[in-house]
C-alpha cells in the first residue's frame, strides 16, 4: 500500500475541529496516520486546495431489482449520457439511473467515497449485493425495507420487542444490510388491498397495528439491537399536501424513546414530507414548521431530498404513492408487490421551473437546509434519483453557499411559488466548514461509521481534494468556482489509494459493503427461530434455509459486530 | 453555395456512428478540420478521414453548405443529427436515424432509408426516393417524444409504427405502410397515398392519418364520425369520400382517421352506424 503525503491543504474536518487550518495529511496501509517519512511518501502538494474527508451519501438508490427495473424502463433516460471505455474503466451510461461501473466513478470523481442504499426488499437482497459488488471504488450499505414486513408487523402487534428484535438481528444477517428502512409503515402492507393509511392512528388490515406502533416498535428494537445507525423512515403521506403533520406527528412519537441526546430517528428525503395545504392548489411550503421542531429538539436528524429541474426517474417501495404519481403524470410506470415484505413503484418524472408545485419543492429543500442552525442535523441528498441524479449536489453545494446562486435560480422560476416562499428572505450561506458536515462528517456520525467522515488519526484514507483557494475565491460570488471544484475534485484518494486525478479515474478498486452483525443471546434467537419456521413455509415462495445471502455475494464483506443490549 | 463530397474509403462492415456529418458542424471549418472530426466504427473511435475521402469546398454558415455522400452508407448512423441549415444529398442508401432531431434544412435520399428515419424531428425536410423501414418519425425507445414538426416524404413504402408518438408536422408515404401507423400519435398529419397492414392509430390521442389505400379493419376502439367528400392535408384537398373515425377510445383520445371509401367498400357496414 502507497505512502502518501497531502501538504499544505486547506483542511476541512469538522469531527476534529479543524476548519480550514493549513496542515499535511500522512497515510499509510490505506488509514490516516500522525506522520510519515517524506522521502518514501509520495507528496501530493494540495496548496491552494481544500483538503476534506471523502464524501458520504447517506440516502441514494443505486442498486438493486428496483434501480434495475427502472434502467429498463428508461432507455431514452441512457441515450443521451453515454460513457465510452478507458483504458481503467468500463463503458456506461446515464443519466438519472447509472449504470453500476459508471456510479461508482461519478461518485469518485465528485470526491464521495461512502454511499448509502437505502431501500432493498429483503427477497432482492441478492440482486441488490451482485450489484454492488459491481459498483467499484467506492464503500457501500443497503438498508432492508423492515416496516412492512409481515414477522415484524406480528411481532410489533404482539408486543413482543425482543422477538421482533432477534428476527431483525437475523434480517440483518440473512441481507448483511446496514440499518432498519421504514417506508409508508403500515400503507404498504395496505397498499396490498387496493388502500393506504393516511394518519399515524389507522389500522393496517389483518394485523390490526398502527403505522405510529410500527415507528415506535422498531425504534425500541433499533435500540436493543444497538444498531449504528437509527431508523430510516420515509414517512406515512409522502408527497401529498398537508404532510407536514404527518411528518411532525412521525418525529414526536419516537421523543420519548431518545435518551440521553441520543438520536432516535432519521427521516429522510425530508422535502417530499414537508409540504403544507389541503390540496396542490394550496400546496406550499412546511419547511418553517420542521426547521423550527428540528431546532427545539435533539433526537432527529432528516436528509434534504432536494429537487433538480431536471429529467429524472422516480423509484421509491412505497407503492401507492408512485402509483398516485402516475396518475398525475401520465407517464409510465411500473408497480410491483414483493411478497410478505413490501412494494415498490418507477415512474419517470420531470421537475419543471415553470410549474409552481416543483418551484416550492426546490425552494422547500433549501429553507430546510437553511432554516435548520445545526448543520449536522440535515445532510445534502436528492434521493438519488427521485428528486434528481446525484450528480447535481456540487450545485446544490454552490446554492447553499451563495444567495447570488439562489437568486440566479430563483429568477427563472414559477414566480407564484417563489413569492409565497421564505427563502428570498434568507441571507444564511454556508461555509465550506459547513459544507463538510453535511456531506461527510454529519452523515458518517449518523450512520455510526466511526472511521468514515474525518480525518484524524486511525480514520480510513479517504480523502477529497478539491481545486478551490478559500482565500482567493469567495463562494458567495464566485459560486461557479464552487461547482466545478466539488464536481471534479483534483484528487481522490479511496482507503489510501490515488482513484482520481483531476476528475478522471486512475485506479479502480474494488470496495467493501458493510453490514451489521449484531449479537443476539443464542437462546432467544432459537425460540424465535423455531417459531418462524414453521410458517415461513406458508408465507414465501423461499425456503427458509434458502434465504440466507452467503457471503459470495459480497465482494469485500465488511461486518461491523454490535452487542444487542438484551 | 459550397459542396463537400464525402465517398466511403471501403465498405463497411460494423456499424458508423457518425452524427458530426452535419452541414452545423462542418460550417466554419477547412476540409482538414472536417477531416478530424471523431466518429465511432464499431467500438473504434476514429476520424471522419479515415473513413471517407473528402474533397470539395467549406463555407461558413450551415446554410451555404450541401453534403454530397454516395455509397453505400446502410451501415453509417445519425448522419445530419440536429442540423439546423443546408442540405445533405445521399446518392444511396442512409443508416438508421438519418436526421435525427432535426430542425431545419433538408435531406435527400436517393436509395432506401433504415429505421428511425427523422426521429424527433422539429423541422425541415426529408425526401427519401426509396423505402423507409419502421419508425418514421418516431421516438427513442423508450421515449413519448416523437417528430414535433418538419415534413418526411418516401416516395416508396414505409414499415411498422411509422409517425410513433407524433406530435406534430407532416409525414408523407407514397407507397404501403407497416401496422401501427400513429401508434401513440398526439398531434400532426400522416398521409399514406397506399395500402395499411392494419392497427392504424392505435393508441393514437390527437393528430390525423389519411389512407387512401386498402385496410382489413378498423380498431374496435375507434368510433365512426362521418363520410367526408373530401379533406385538407397541408392546406392542399385530398379527394375522398373519406369514413372518419375518431379514437383511440382506450386513452379517450380524440384522434381522426379517414378512411377512403373506394378502396375499402368492405368497411361500408360503418354507415349504418353514422
Amino acid at each position: 500500500m502507497a505512502v502518501l503525503l497531502i501538504k499544505n491543504g486547506y483542511v476541512y474536518d469538522p469531527i476534529n475541529g479543524v476548519d480550514g487550518e493549513r496542515m499535511d495529511i500522512a497515510v499509510k496501509d490505506g488509514k490516516i496516520v500522525e506522520d510519515v517519512d517524506e522521502r518514501e511518501a509520495r507528496v501530493i502538494d494540495a496548496s491552494g486546495m481544500v483538503v476534506m474527508p471523502g464524501g458520504v451519501d447517506i440516502h441514494a438508490h443505486i442498486a438493486g431489482a428496483e434501480v434495475n427495473a427502472g434502467r429498463l424502463l428508461r432507455p431514452e433516460d441512457h441515450v443521451k449520457d453515454v460513457e465510452p471505455r478507458t483504458a481503467i474503466t468500463r463503458a456506461g451510461v446515464g443519466y438519472s439511473i447509472p449504470s453500476t461501473f459508471t456510479t461508482g466513478y461519478r461518485y469518485t470523481r465528485m470526491g464521495y467515497t461512502t454511499v448509502m442504499n437505502p431501500s432493498m426488499p429483503p427477497l432482492e437482497a441478492r440482486h441488490t449485493h451482485e450489484e454492488l459488488s459491481d459498483t467499484p471504488i467506492i464503500d457501500k450499505a443497503s438498508y432492508p425495507l423492515l416496516g412492512d414486513s409481515w414477522f415484524v408487523l406480528e411481532f410489533l402487534s404482539k408486543d413482543m420487542i425482543e422477538e421482533c428484535a432477534a428476527f431483525v438481528a437475523w434480517m440483518m444477517w440473512a441481507t448483511r444490510g446496514y440499518a432498519i428502512k421504514i417506508v409508508n409503515p403500515g400503507g404498504l402492507e395496505t397498499w396490498g388491498f387496493g388502500g393506504n393509511v393516511r394518519d399515524l392512528n389507522d389500522e393496517v388490515p389483518h394485523f390490526g397495528i398502527t403505522p405510529r406502533e410500527i415507528v415506535r416498535g422498531l425504534c425500541k428494537v433499533n435500540k436493543l439491537l444497538n444498531l449504528p445507525h437509527t431508523i430510516h423512515v420515509h414517512t406515512n403521506n409522502l408527497g401529498v399536501p398537508g404532510n407536514c403533520e404527518t411528518t411532525l406527528k412521525t418525529l414526536m412519537c419516537v421523543e420519548d424513546l431518545a435518551e440521553d441526546g441520543e438520536r432516535a430517528i432519521h427521516i429522510t428525503h425530508c422535502q417530499f414530507s414537508a409540504f403544507l395545504g389541503d390540496d396542490w392548489a394550496t400546496m406550499e411550503s412546511g419547511a418553517p414548521l420542521i426547521a423550527r421542531y428540528m431546532n427545539r429538539h435533539s433526537h432527529a436528524t432528516i436528509d434534504m431530498g432536494q429537487v433538480i429541474f431536471t429529467d429524472t426517474t422516480t423509484m421509491t417501495a412505497d407503492g401507492p404513492f408512485q402509483y398516485g404519481l402516475h396518475l398525475l403524470s401520465g407517464n409510465k410506470w411500473i408497480n410491483h408487490d414483493v411478497e410478505t415484505e413490501t412494494s415498490s413503484g418507477i415512474v419517470p418524472f420531470r421537475y419543471r421551473r415553470t410549474s409552481r408545485v416543483h418551484a416550492t419543492q426546490w425552494c422547500i429543500a433549501q429553507e430546510l437546509a437553511l432554516l435548520i442552525e445545526d448543520p449536522w442535523k440535515i445532510y445534502l441528498t436528492t434521493d438519488h434519483p427521485n428528486g434528481g441524479p446525484f450528480t447535481s449536489y456540487p450545485r446544490i453545494v454552490s446554492w447553499l453557499m451563495s444567495v447570488k446562486a439562489r437568486e440566479e435560480e430563483l429568477k427563472r422560476m414559477n414566480r407564484r411559488a417563489v413569492k409565497r416562499s421564505v427563502l428570498p428572505t434568507i441571507d444564511r450561506e454556508y461555509s465550506l466548514y459547513e459544507i463538510a458536515v453535511i456531506t461527510r462528517a454529519g452523515p458518517a456520525r449518523a450512520l455510526g461509521l466511526e472511521n468514515k467522515g474525518h480525518l484524524g488519526v486511525g480514520a480510513d484514507a479517504d480523502i477529497a481534494v478539491y481545486p478551490l483557494n478559500p482565500e482567493e475565491v469567495d463562494p458567495s460570488r464566485d459560486y461557479k468556482l464552487v461547482r466545478r471544484a466539488f464536481s471534479r475534485a483534483a484528487y481522490t484518494i479511496k482507503s489510501g489509494e490515488i482513484v482520481a486525478k483531476d476528475g478522471e479515474i486512475v485506479k479502480a478498486p474494488d470496495g467493501k459493503t458493510y453490514w451489521v452483525d449484531v449479537k443476539v443471546p443464542e437462546d432467544l434467537w432459537e425460540a424465535v427461530k423455531s417459531e418462524i419456521a414453521e410458517v415461513w413455509e406458508d408465507y414465501y415462495t423461499v425456503r427458509f434455509s434458502n434465504y440466507p445471502l452467503t457471503d459470495h455475494y459480497l465482494k469485500i464483506s465488511s461486518p461491523i459486530t454490535r452487542q444487542a443490549r438484551m | 453555395m459550397a459542396t463537400i463530397t464525402l465517398t466511403p474509403k471501403y465498405s463497411f462492415t460494423v456499424p458508423v456512428y457518425a452524427p458530426c456529418i452535419s452541414p452545423d458542424s462542418f460550417a466554419g471549418k477547412t476540409l482538414k478540420e472536417i477531416g478530424e472530426l471523431e466518429v465511432w466504427e464499431g467500438n473504434r473511435r476514429k476520424k471522419l478521414k479515415q473513413l471517407f475521402d473528402i474533397k470539395g469546398k467549406t463555407a461558413d454558415t450551415p446554410e451555404e453548405i450541401t453534403i454530397k455522400l454516395s455509397g453505400n452508407l446502410w451501415k453509417v448512423r445519425r448522419i445530419g443529427e440536429e442540423m439546423t441549415a443546408g442540405k445533405i444529398l445521399i446518392d444511396g442508401d442512409a443508416g438508421l436515424h438519418l436526421g435525427v432531431k432535426m430542425r431545419g434544412g433538408t435531406i435527400t435520399v436517393k436509395g432506401n432509408a433504415d429505421s428511425w428515419l427523422g426521429s424527433q424531428m422539429r423541422g425541415g425536410t426529408i425526401e427519401v426516393m426509396g423505402n423507409a423501414k419502421d419508425y418514421v418519425g418516431g421516438a427513442y425507445r423508450g421515449s413519448g417524444v416523437g417528430m414535433r414538426g418538419g415534413t418526411i416524404i418516401v416516395h416508396g413504402n414505409a414499415g411498422y409504427d411509422v409517425g410513433e408518438w407524433m406530435r406534430g408536422g407532416f409525414i408523407k408515404i407514397m407507397g404501403n405502410v407497416g401496422a401501427y401507423t400513429g401508434v401513440h400519435m398526439q398531434g400532426g398529419t400522416i398521409l399514406v397515398q397506399g395500402d395499411s397492414e392494419g392497427r392504424i392509430g392505435a393508441l393514437m390521442k390527437g393528430g390525423k392519418i389519411v389512407l387512401m389505400g386498402k385496410i382489413d379493419s378498423i380498431l374496435p376502439s375507434f368510433t365512426i364520425q362521418d363520410l367526408k367528400k373530401r379533406t385538407k392535408v397541408e392546406g392542399e384537398a385530398v379527394e375522398g369520400p373519406f369514413y372518419v373515425f375518431i379514437g383511440d377510445l382506450t386513452e379517450d383520445g380524440s384522434g381522426k382517421l379517414f378512411i377512403s371509401k373506394k378502396s375499402n367498400p368492405h368497411l361500408s357496414f360503418y354507415e349504418r352506424l353514422i
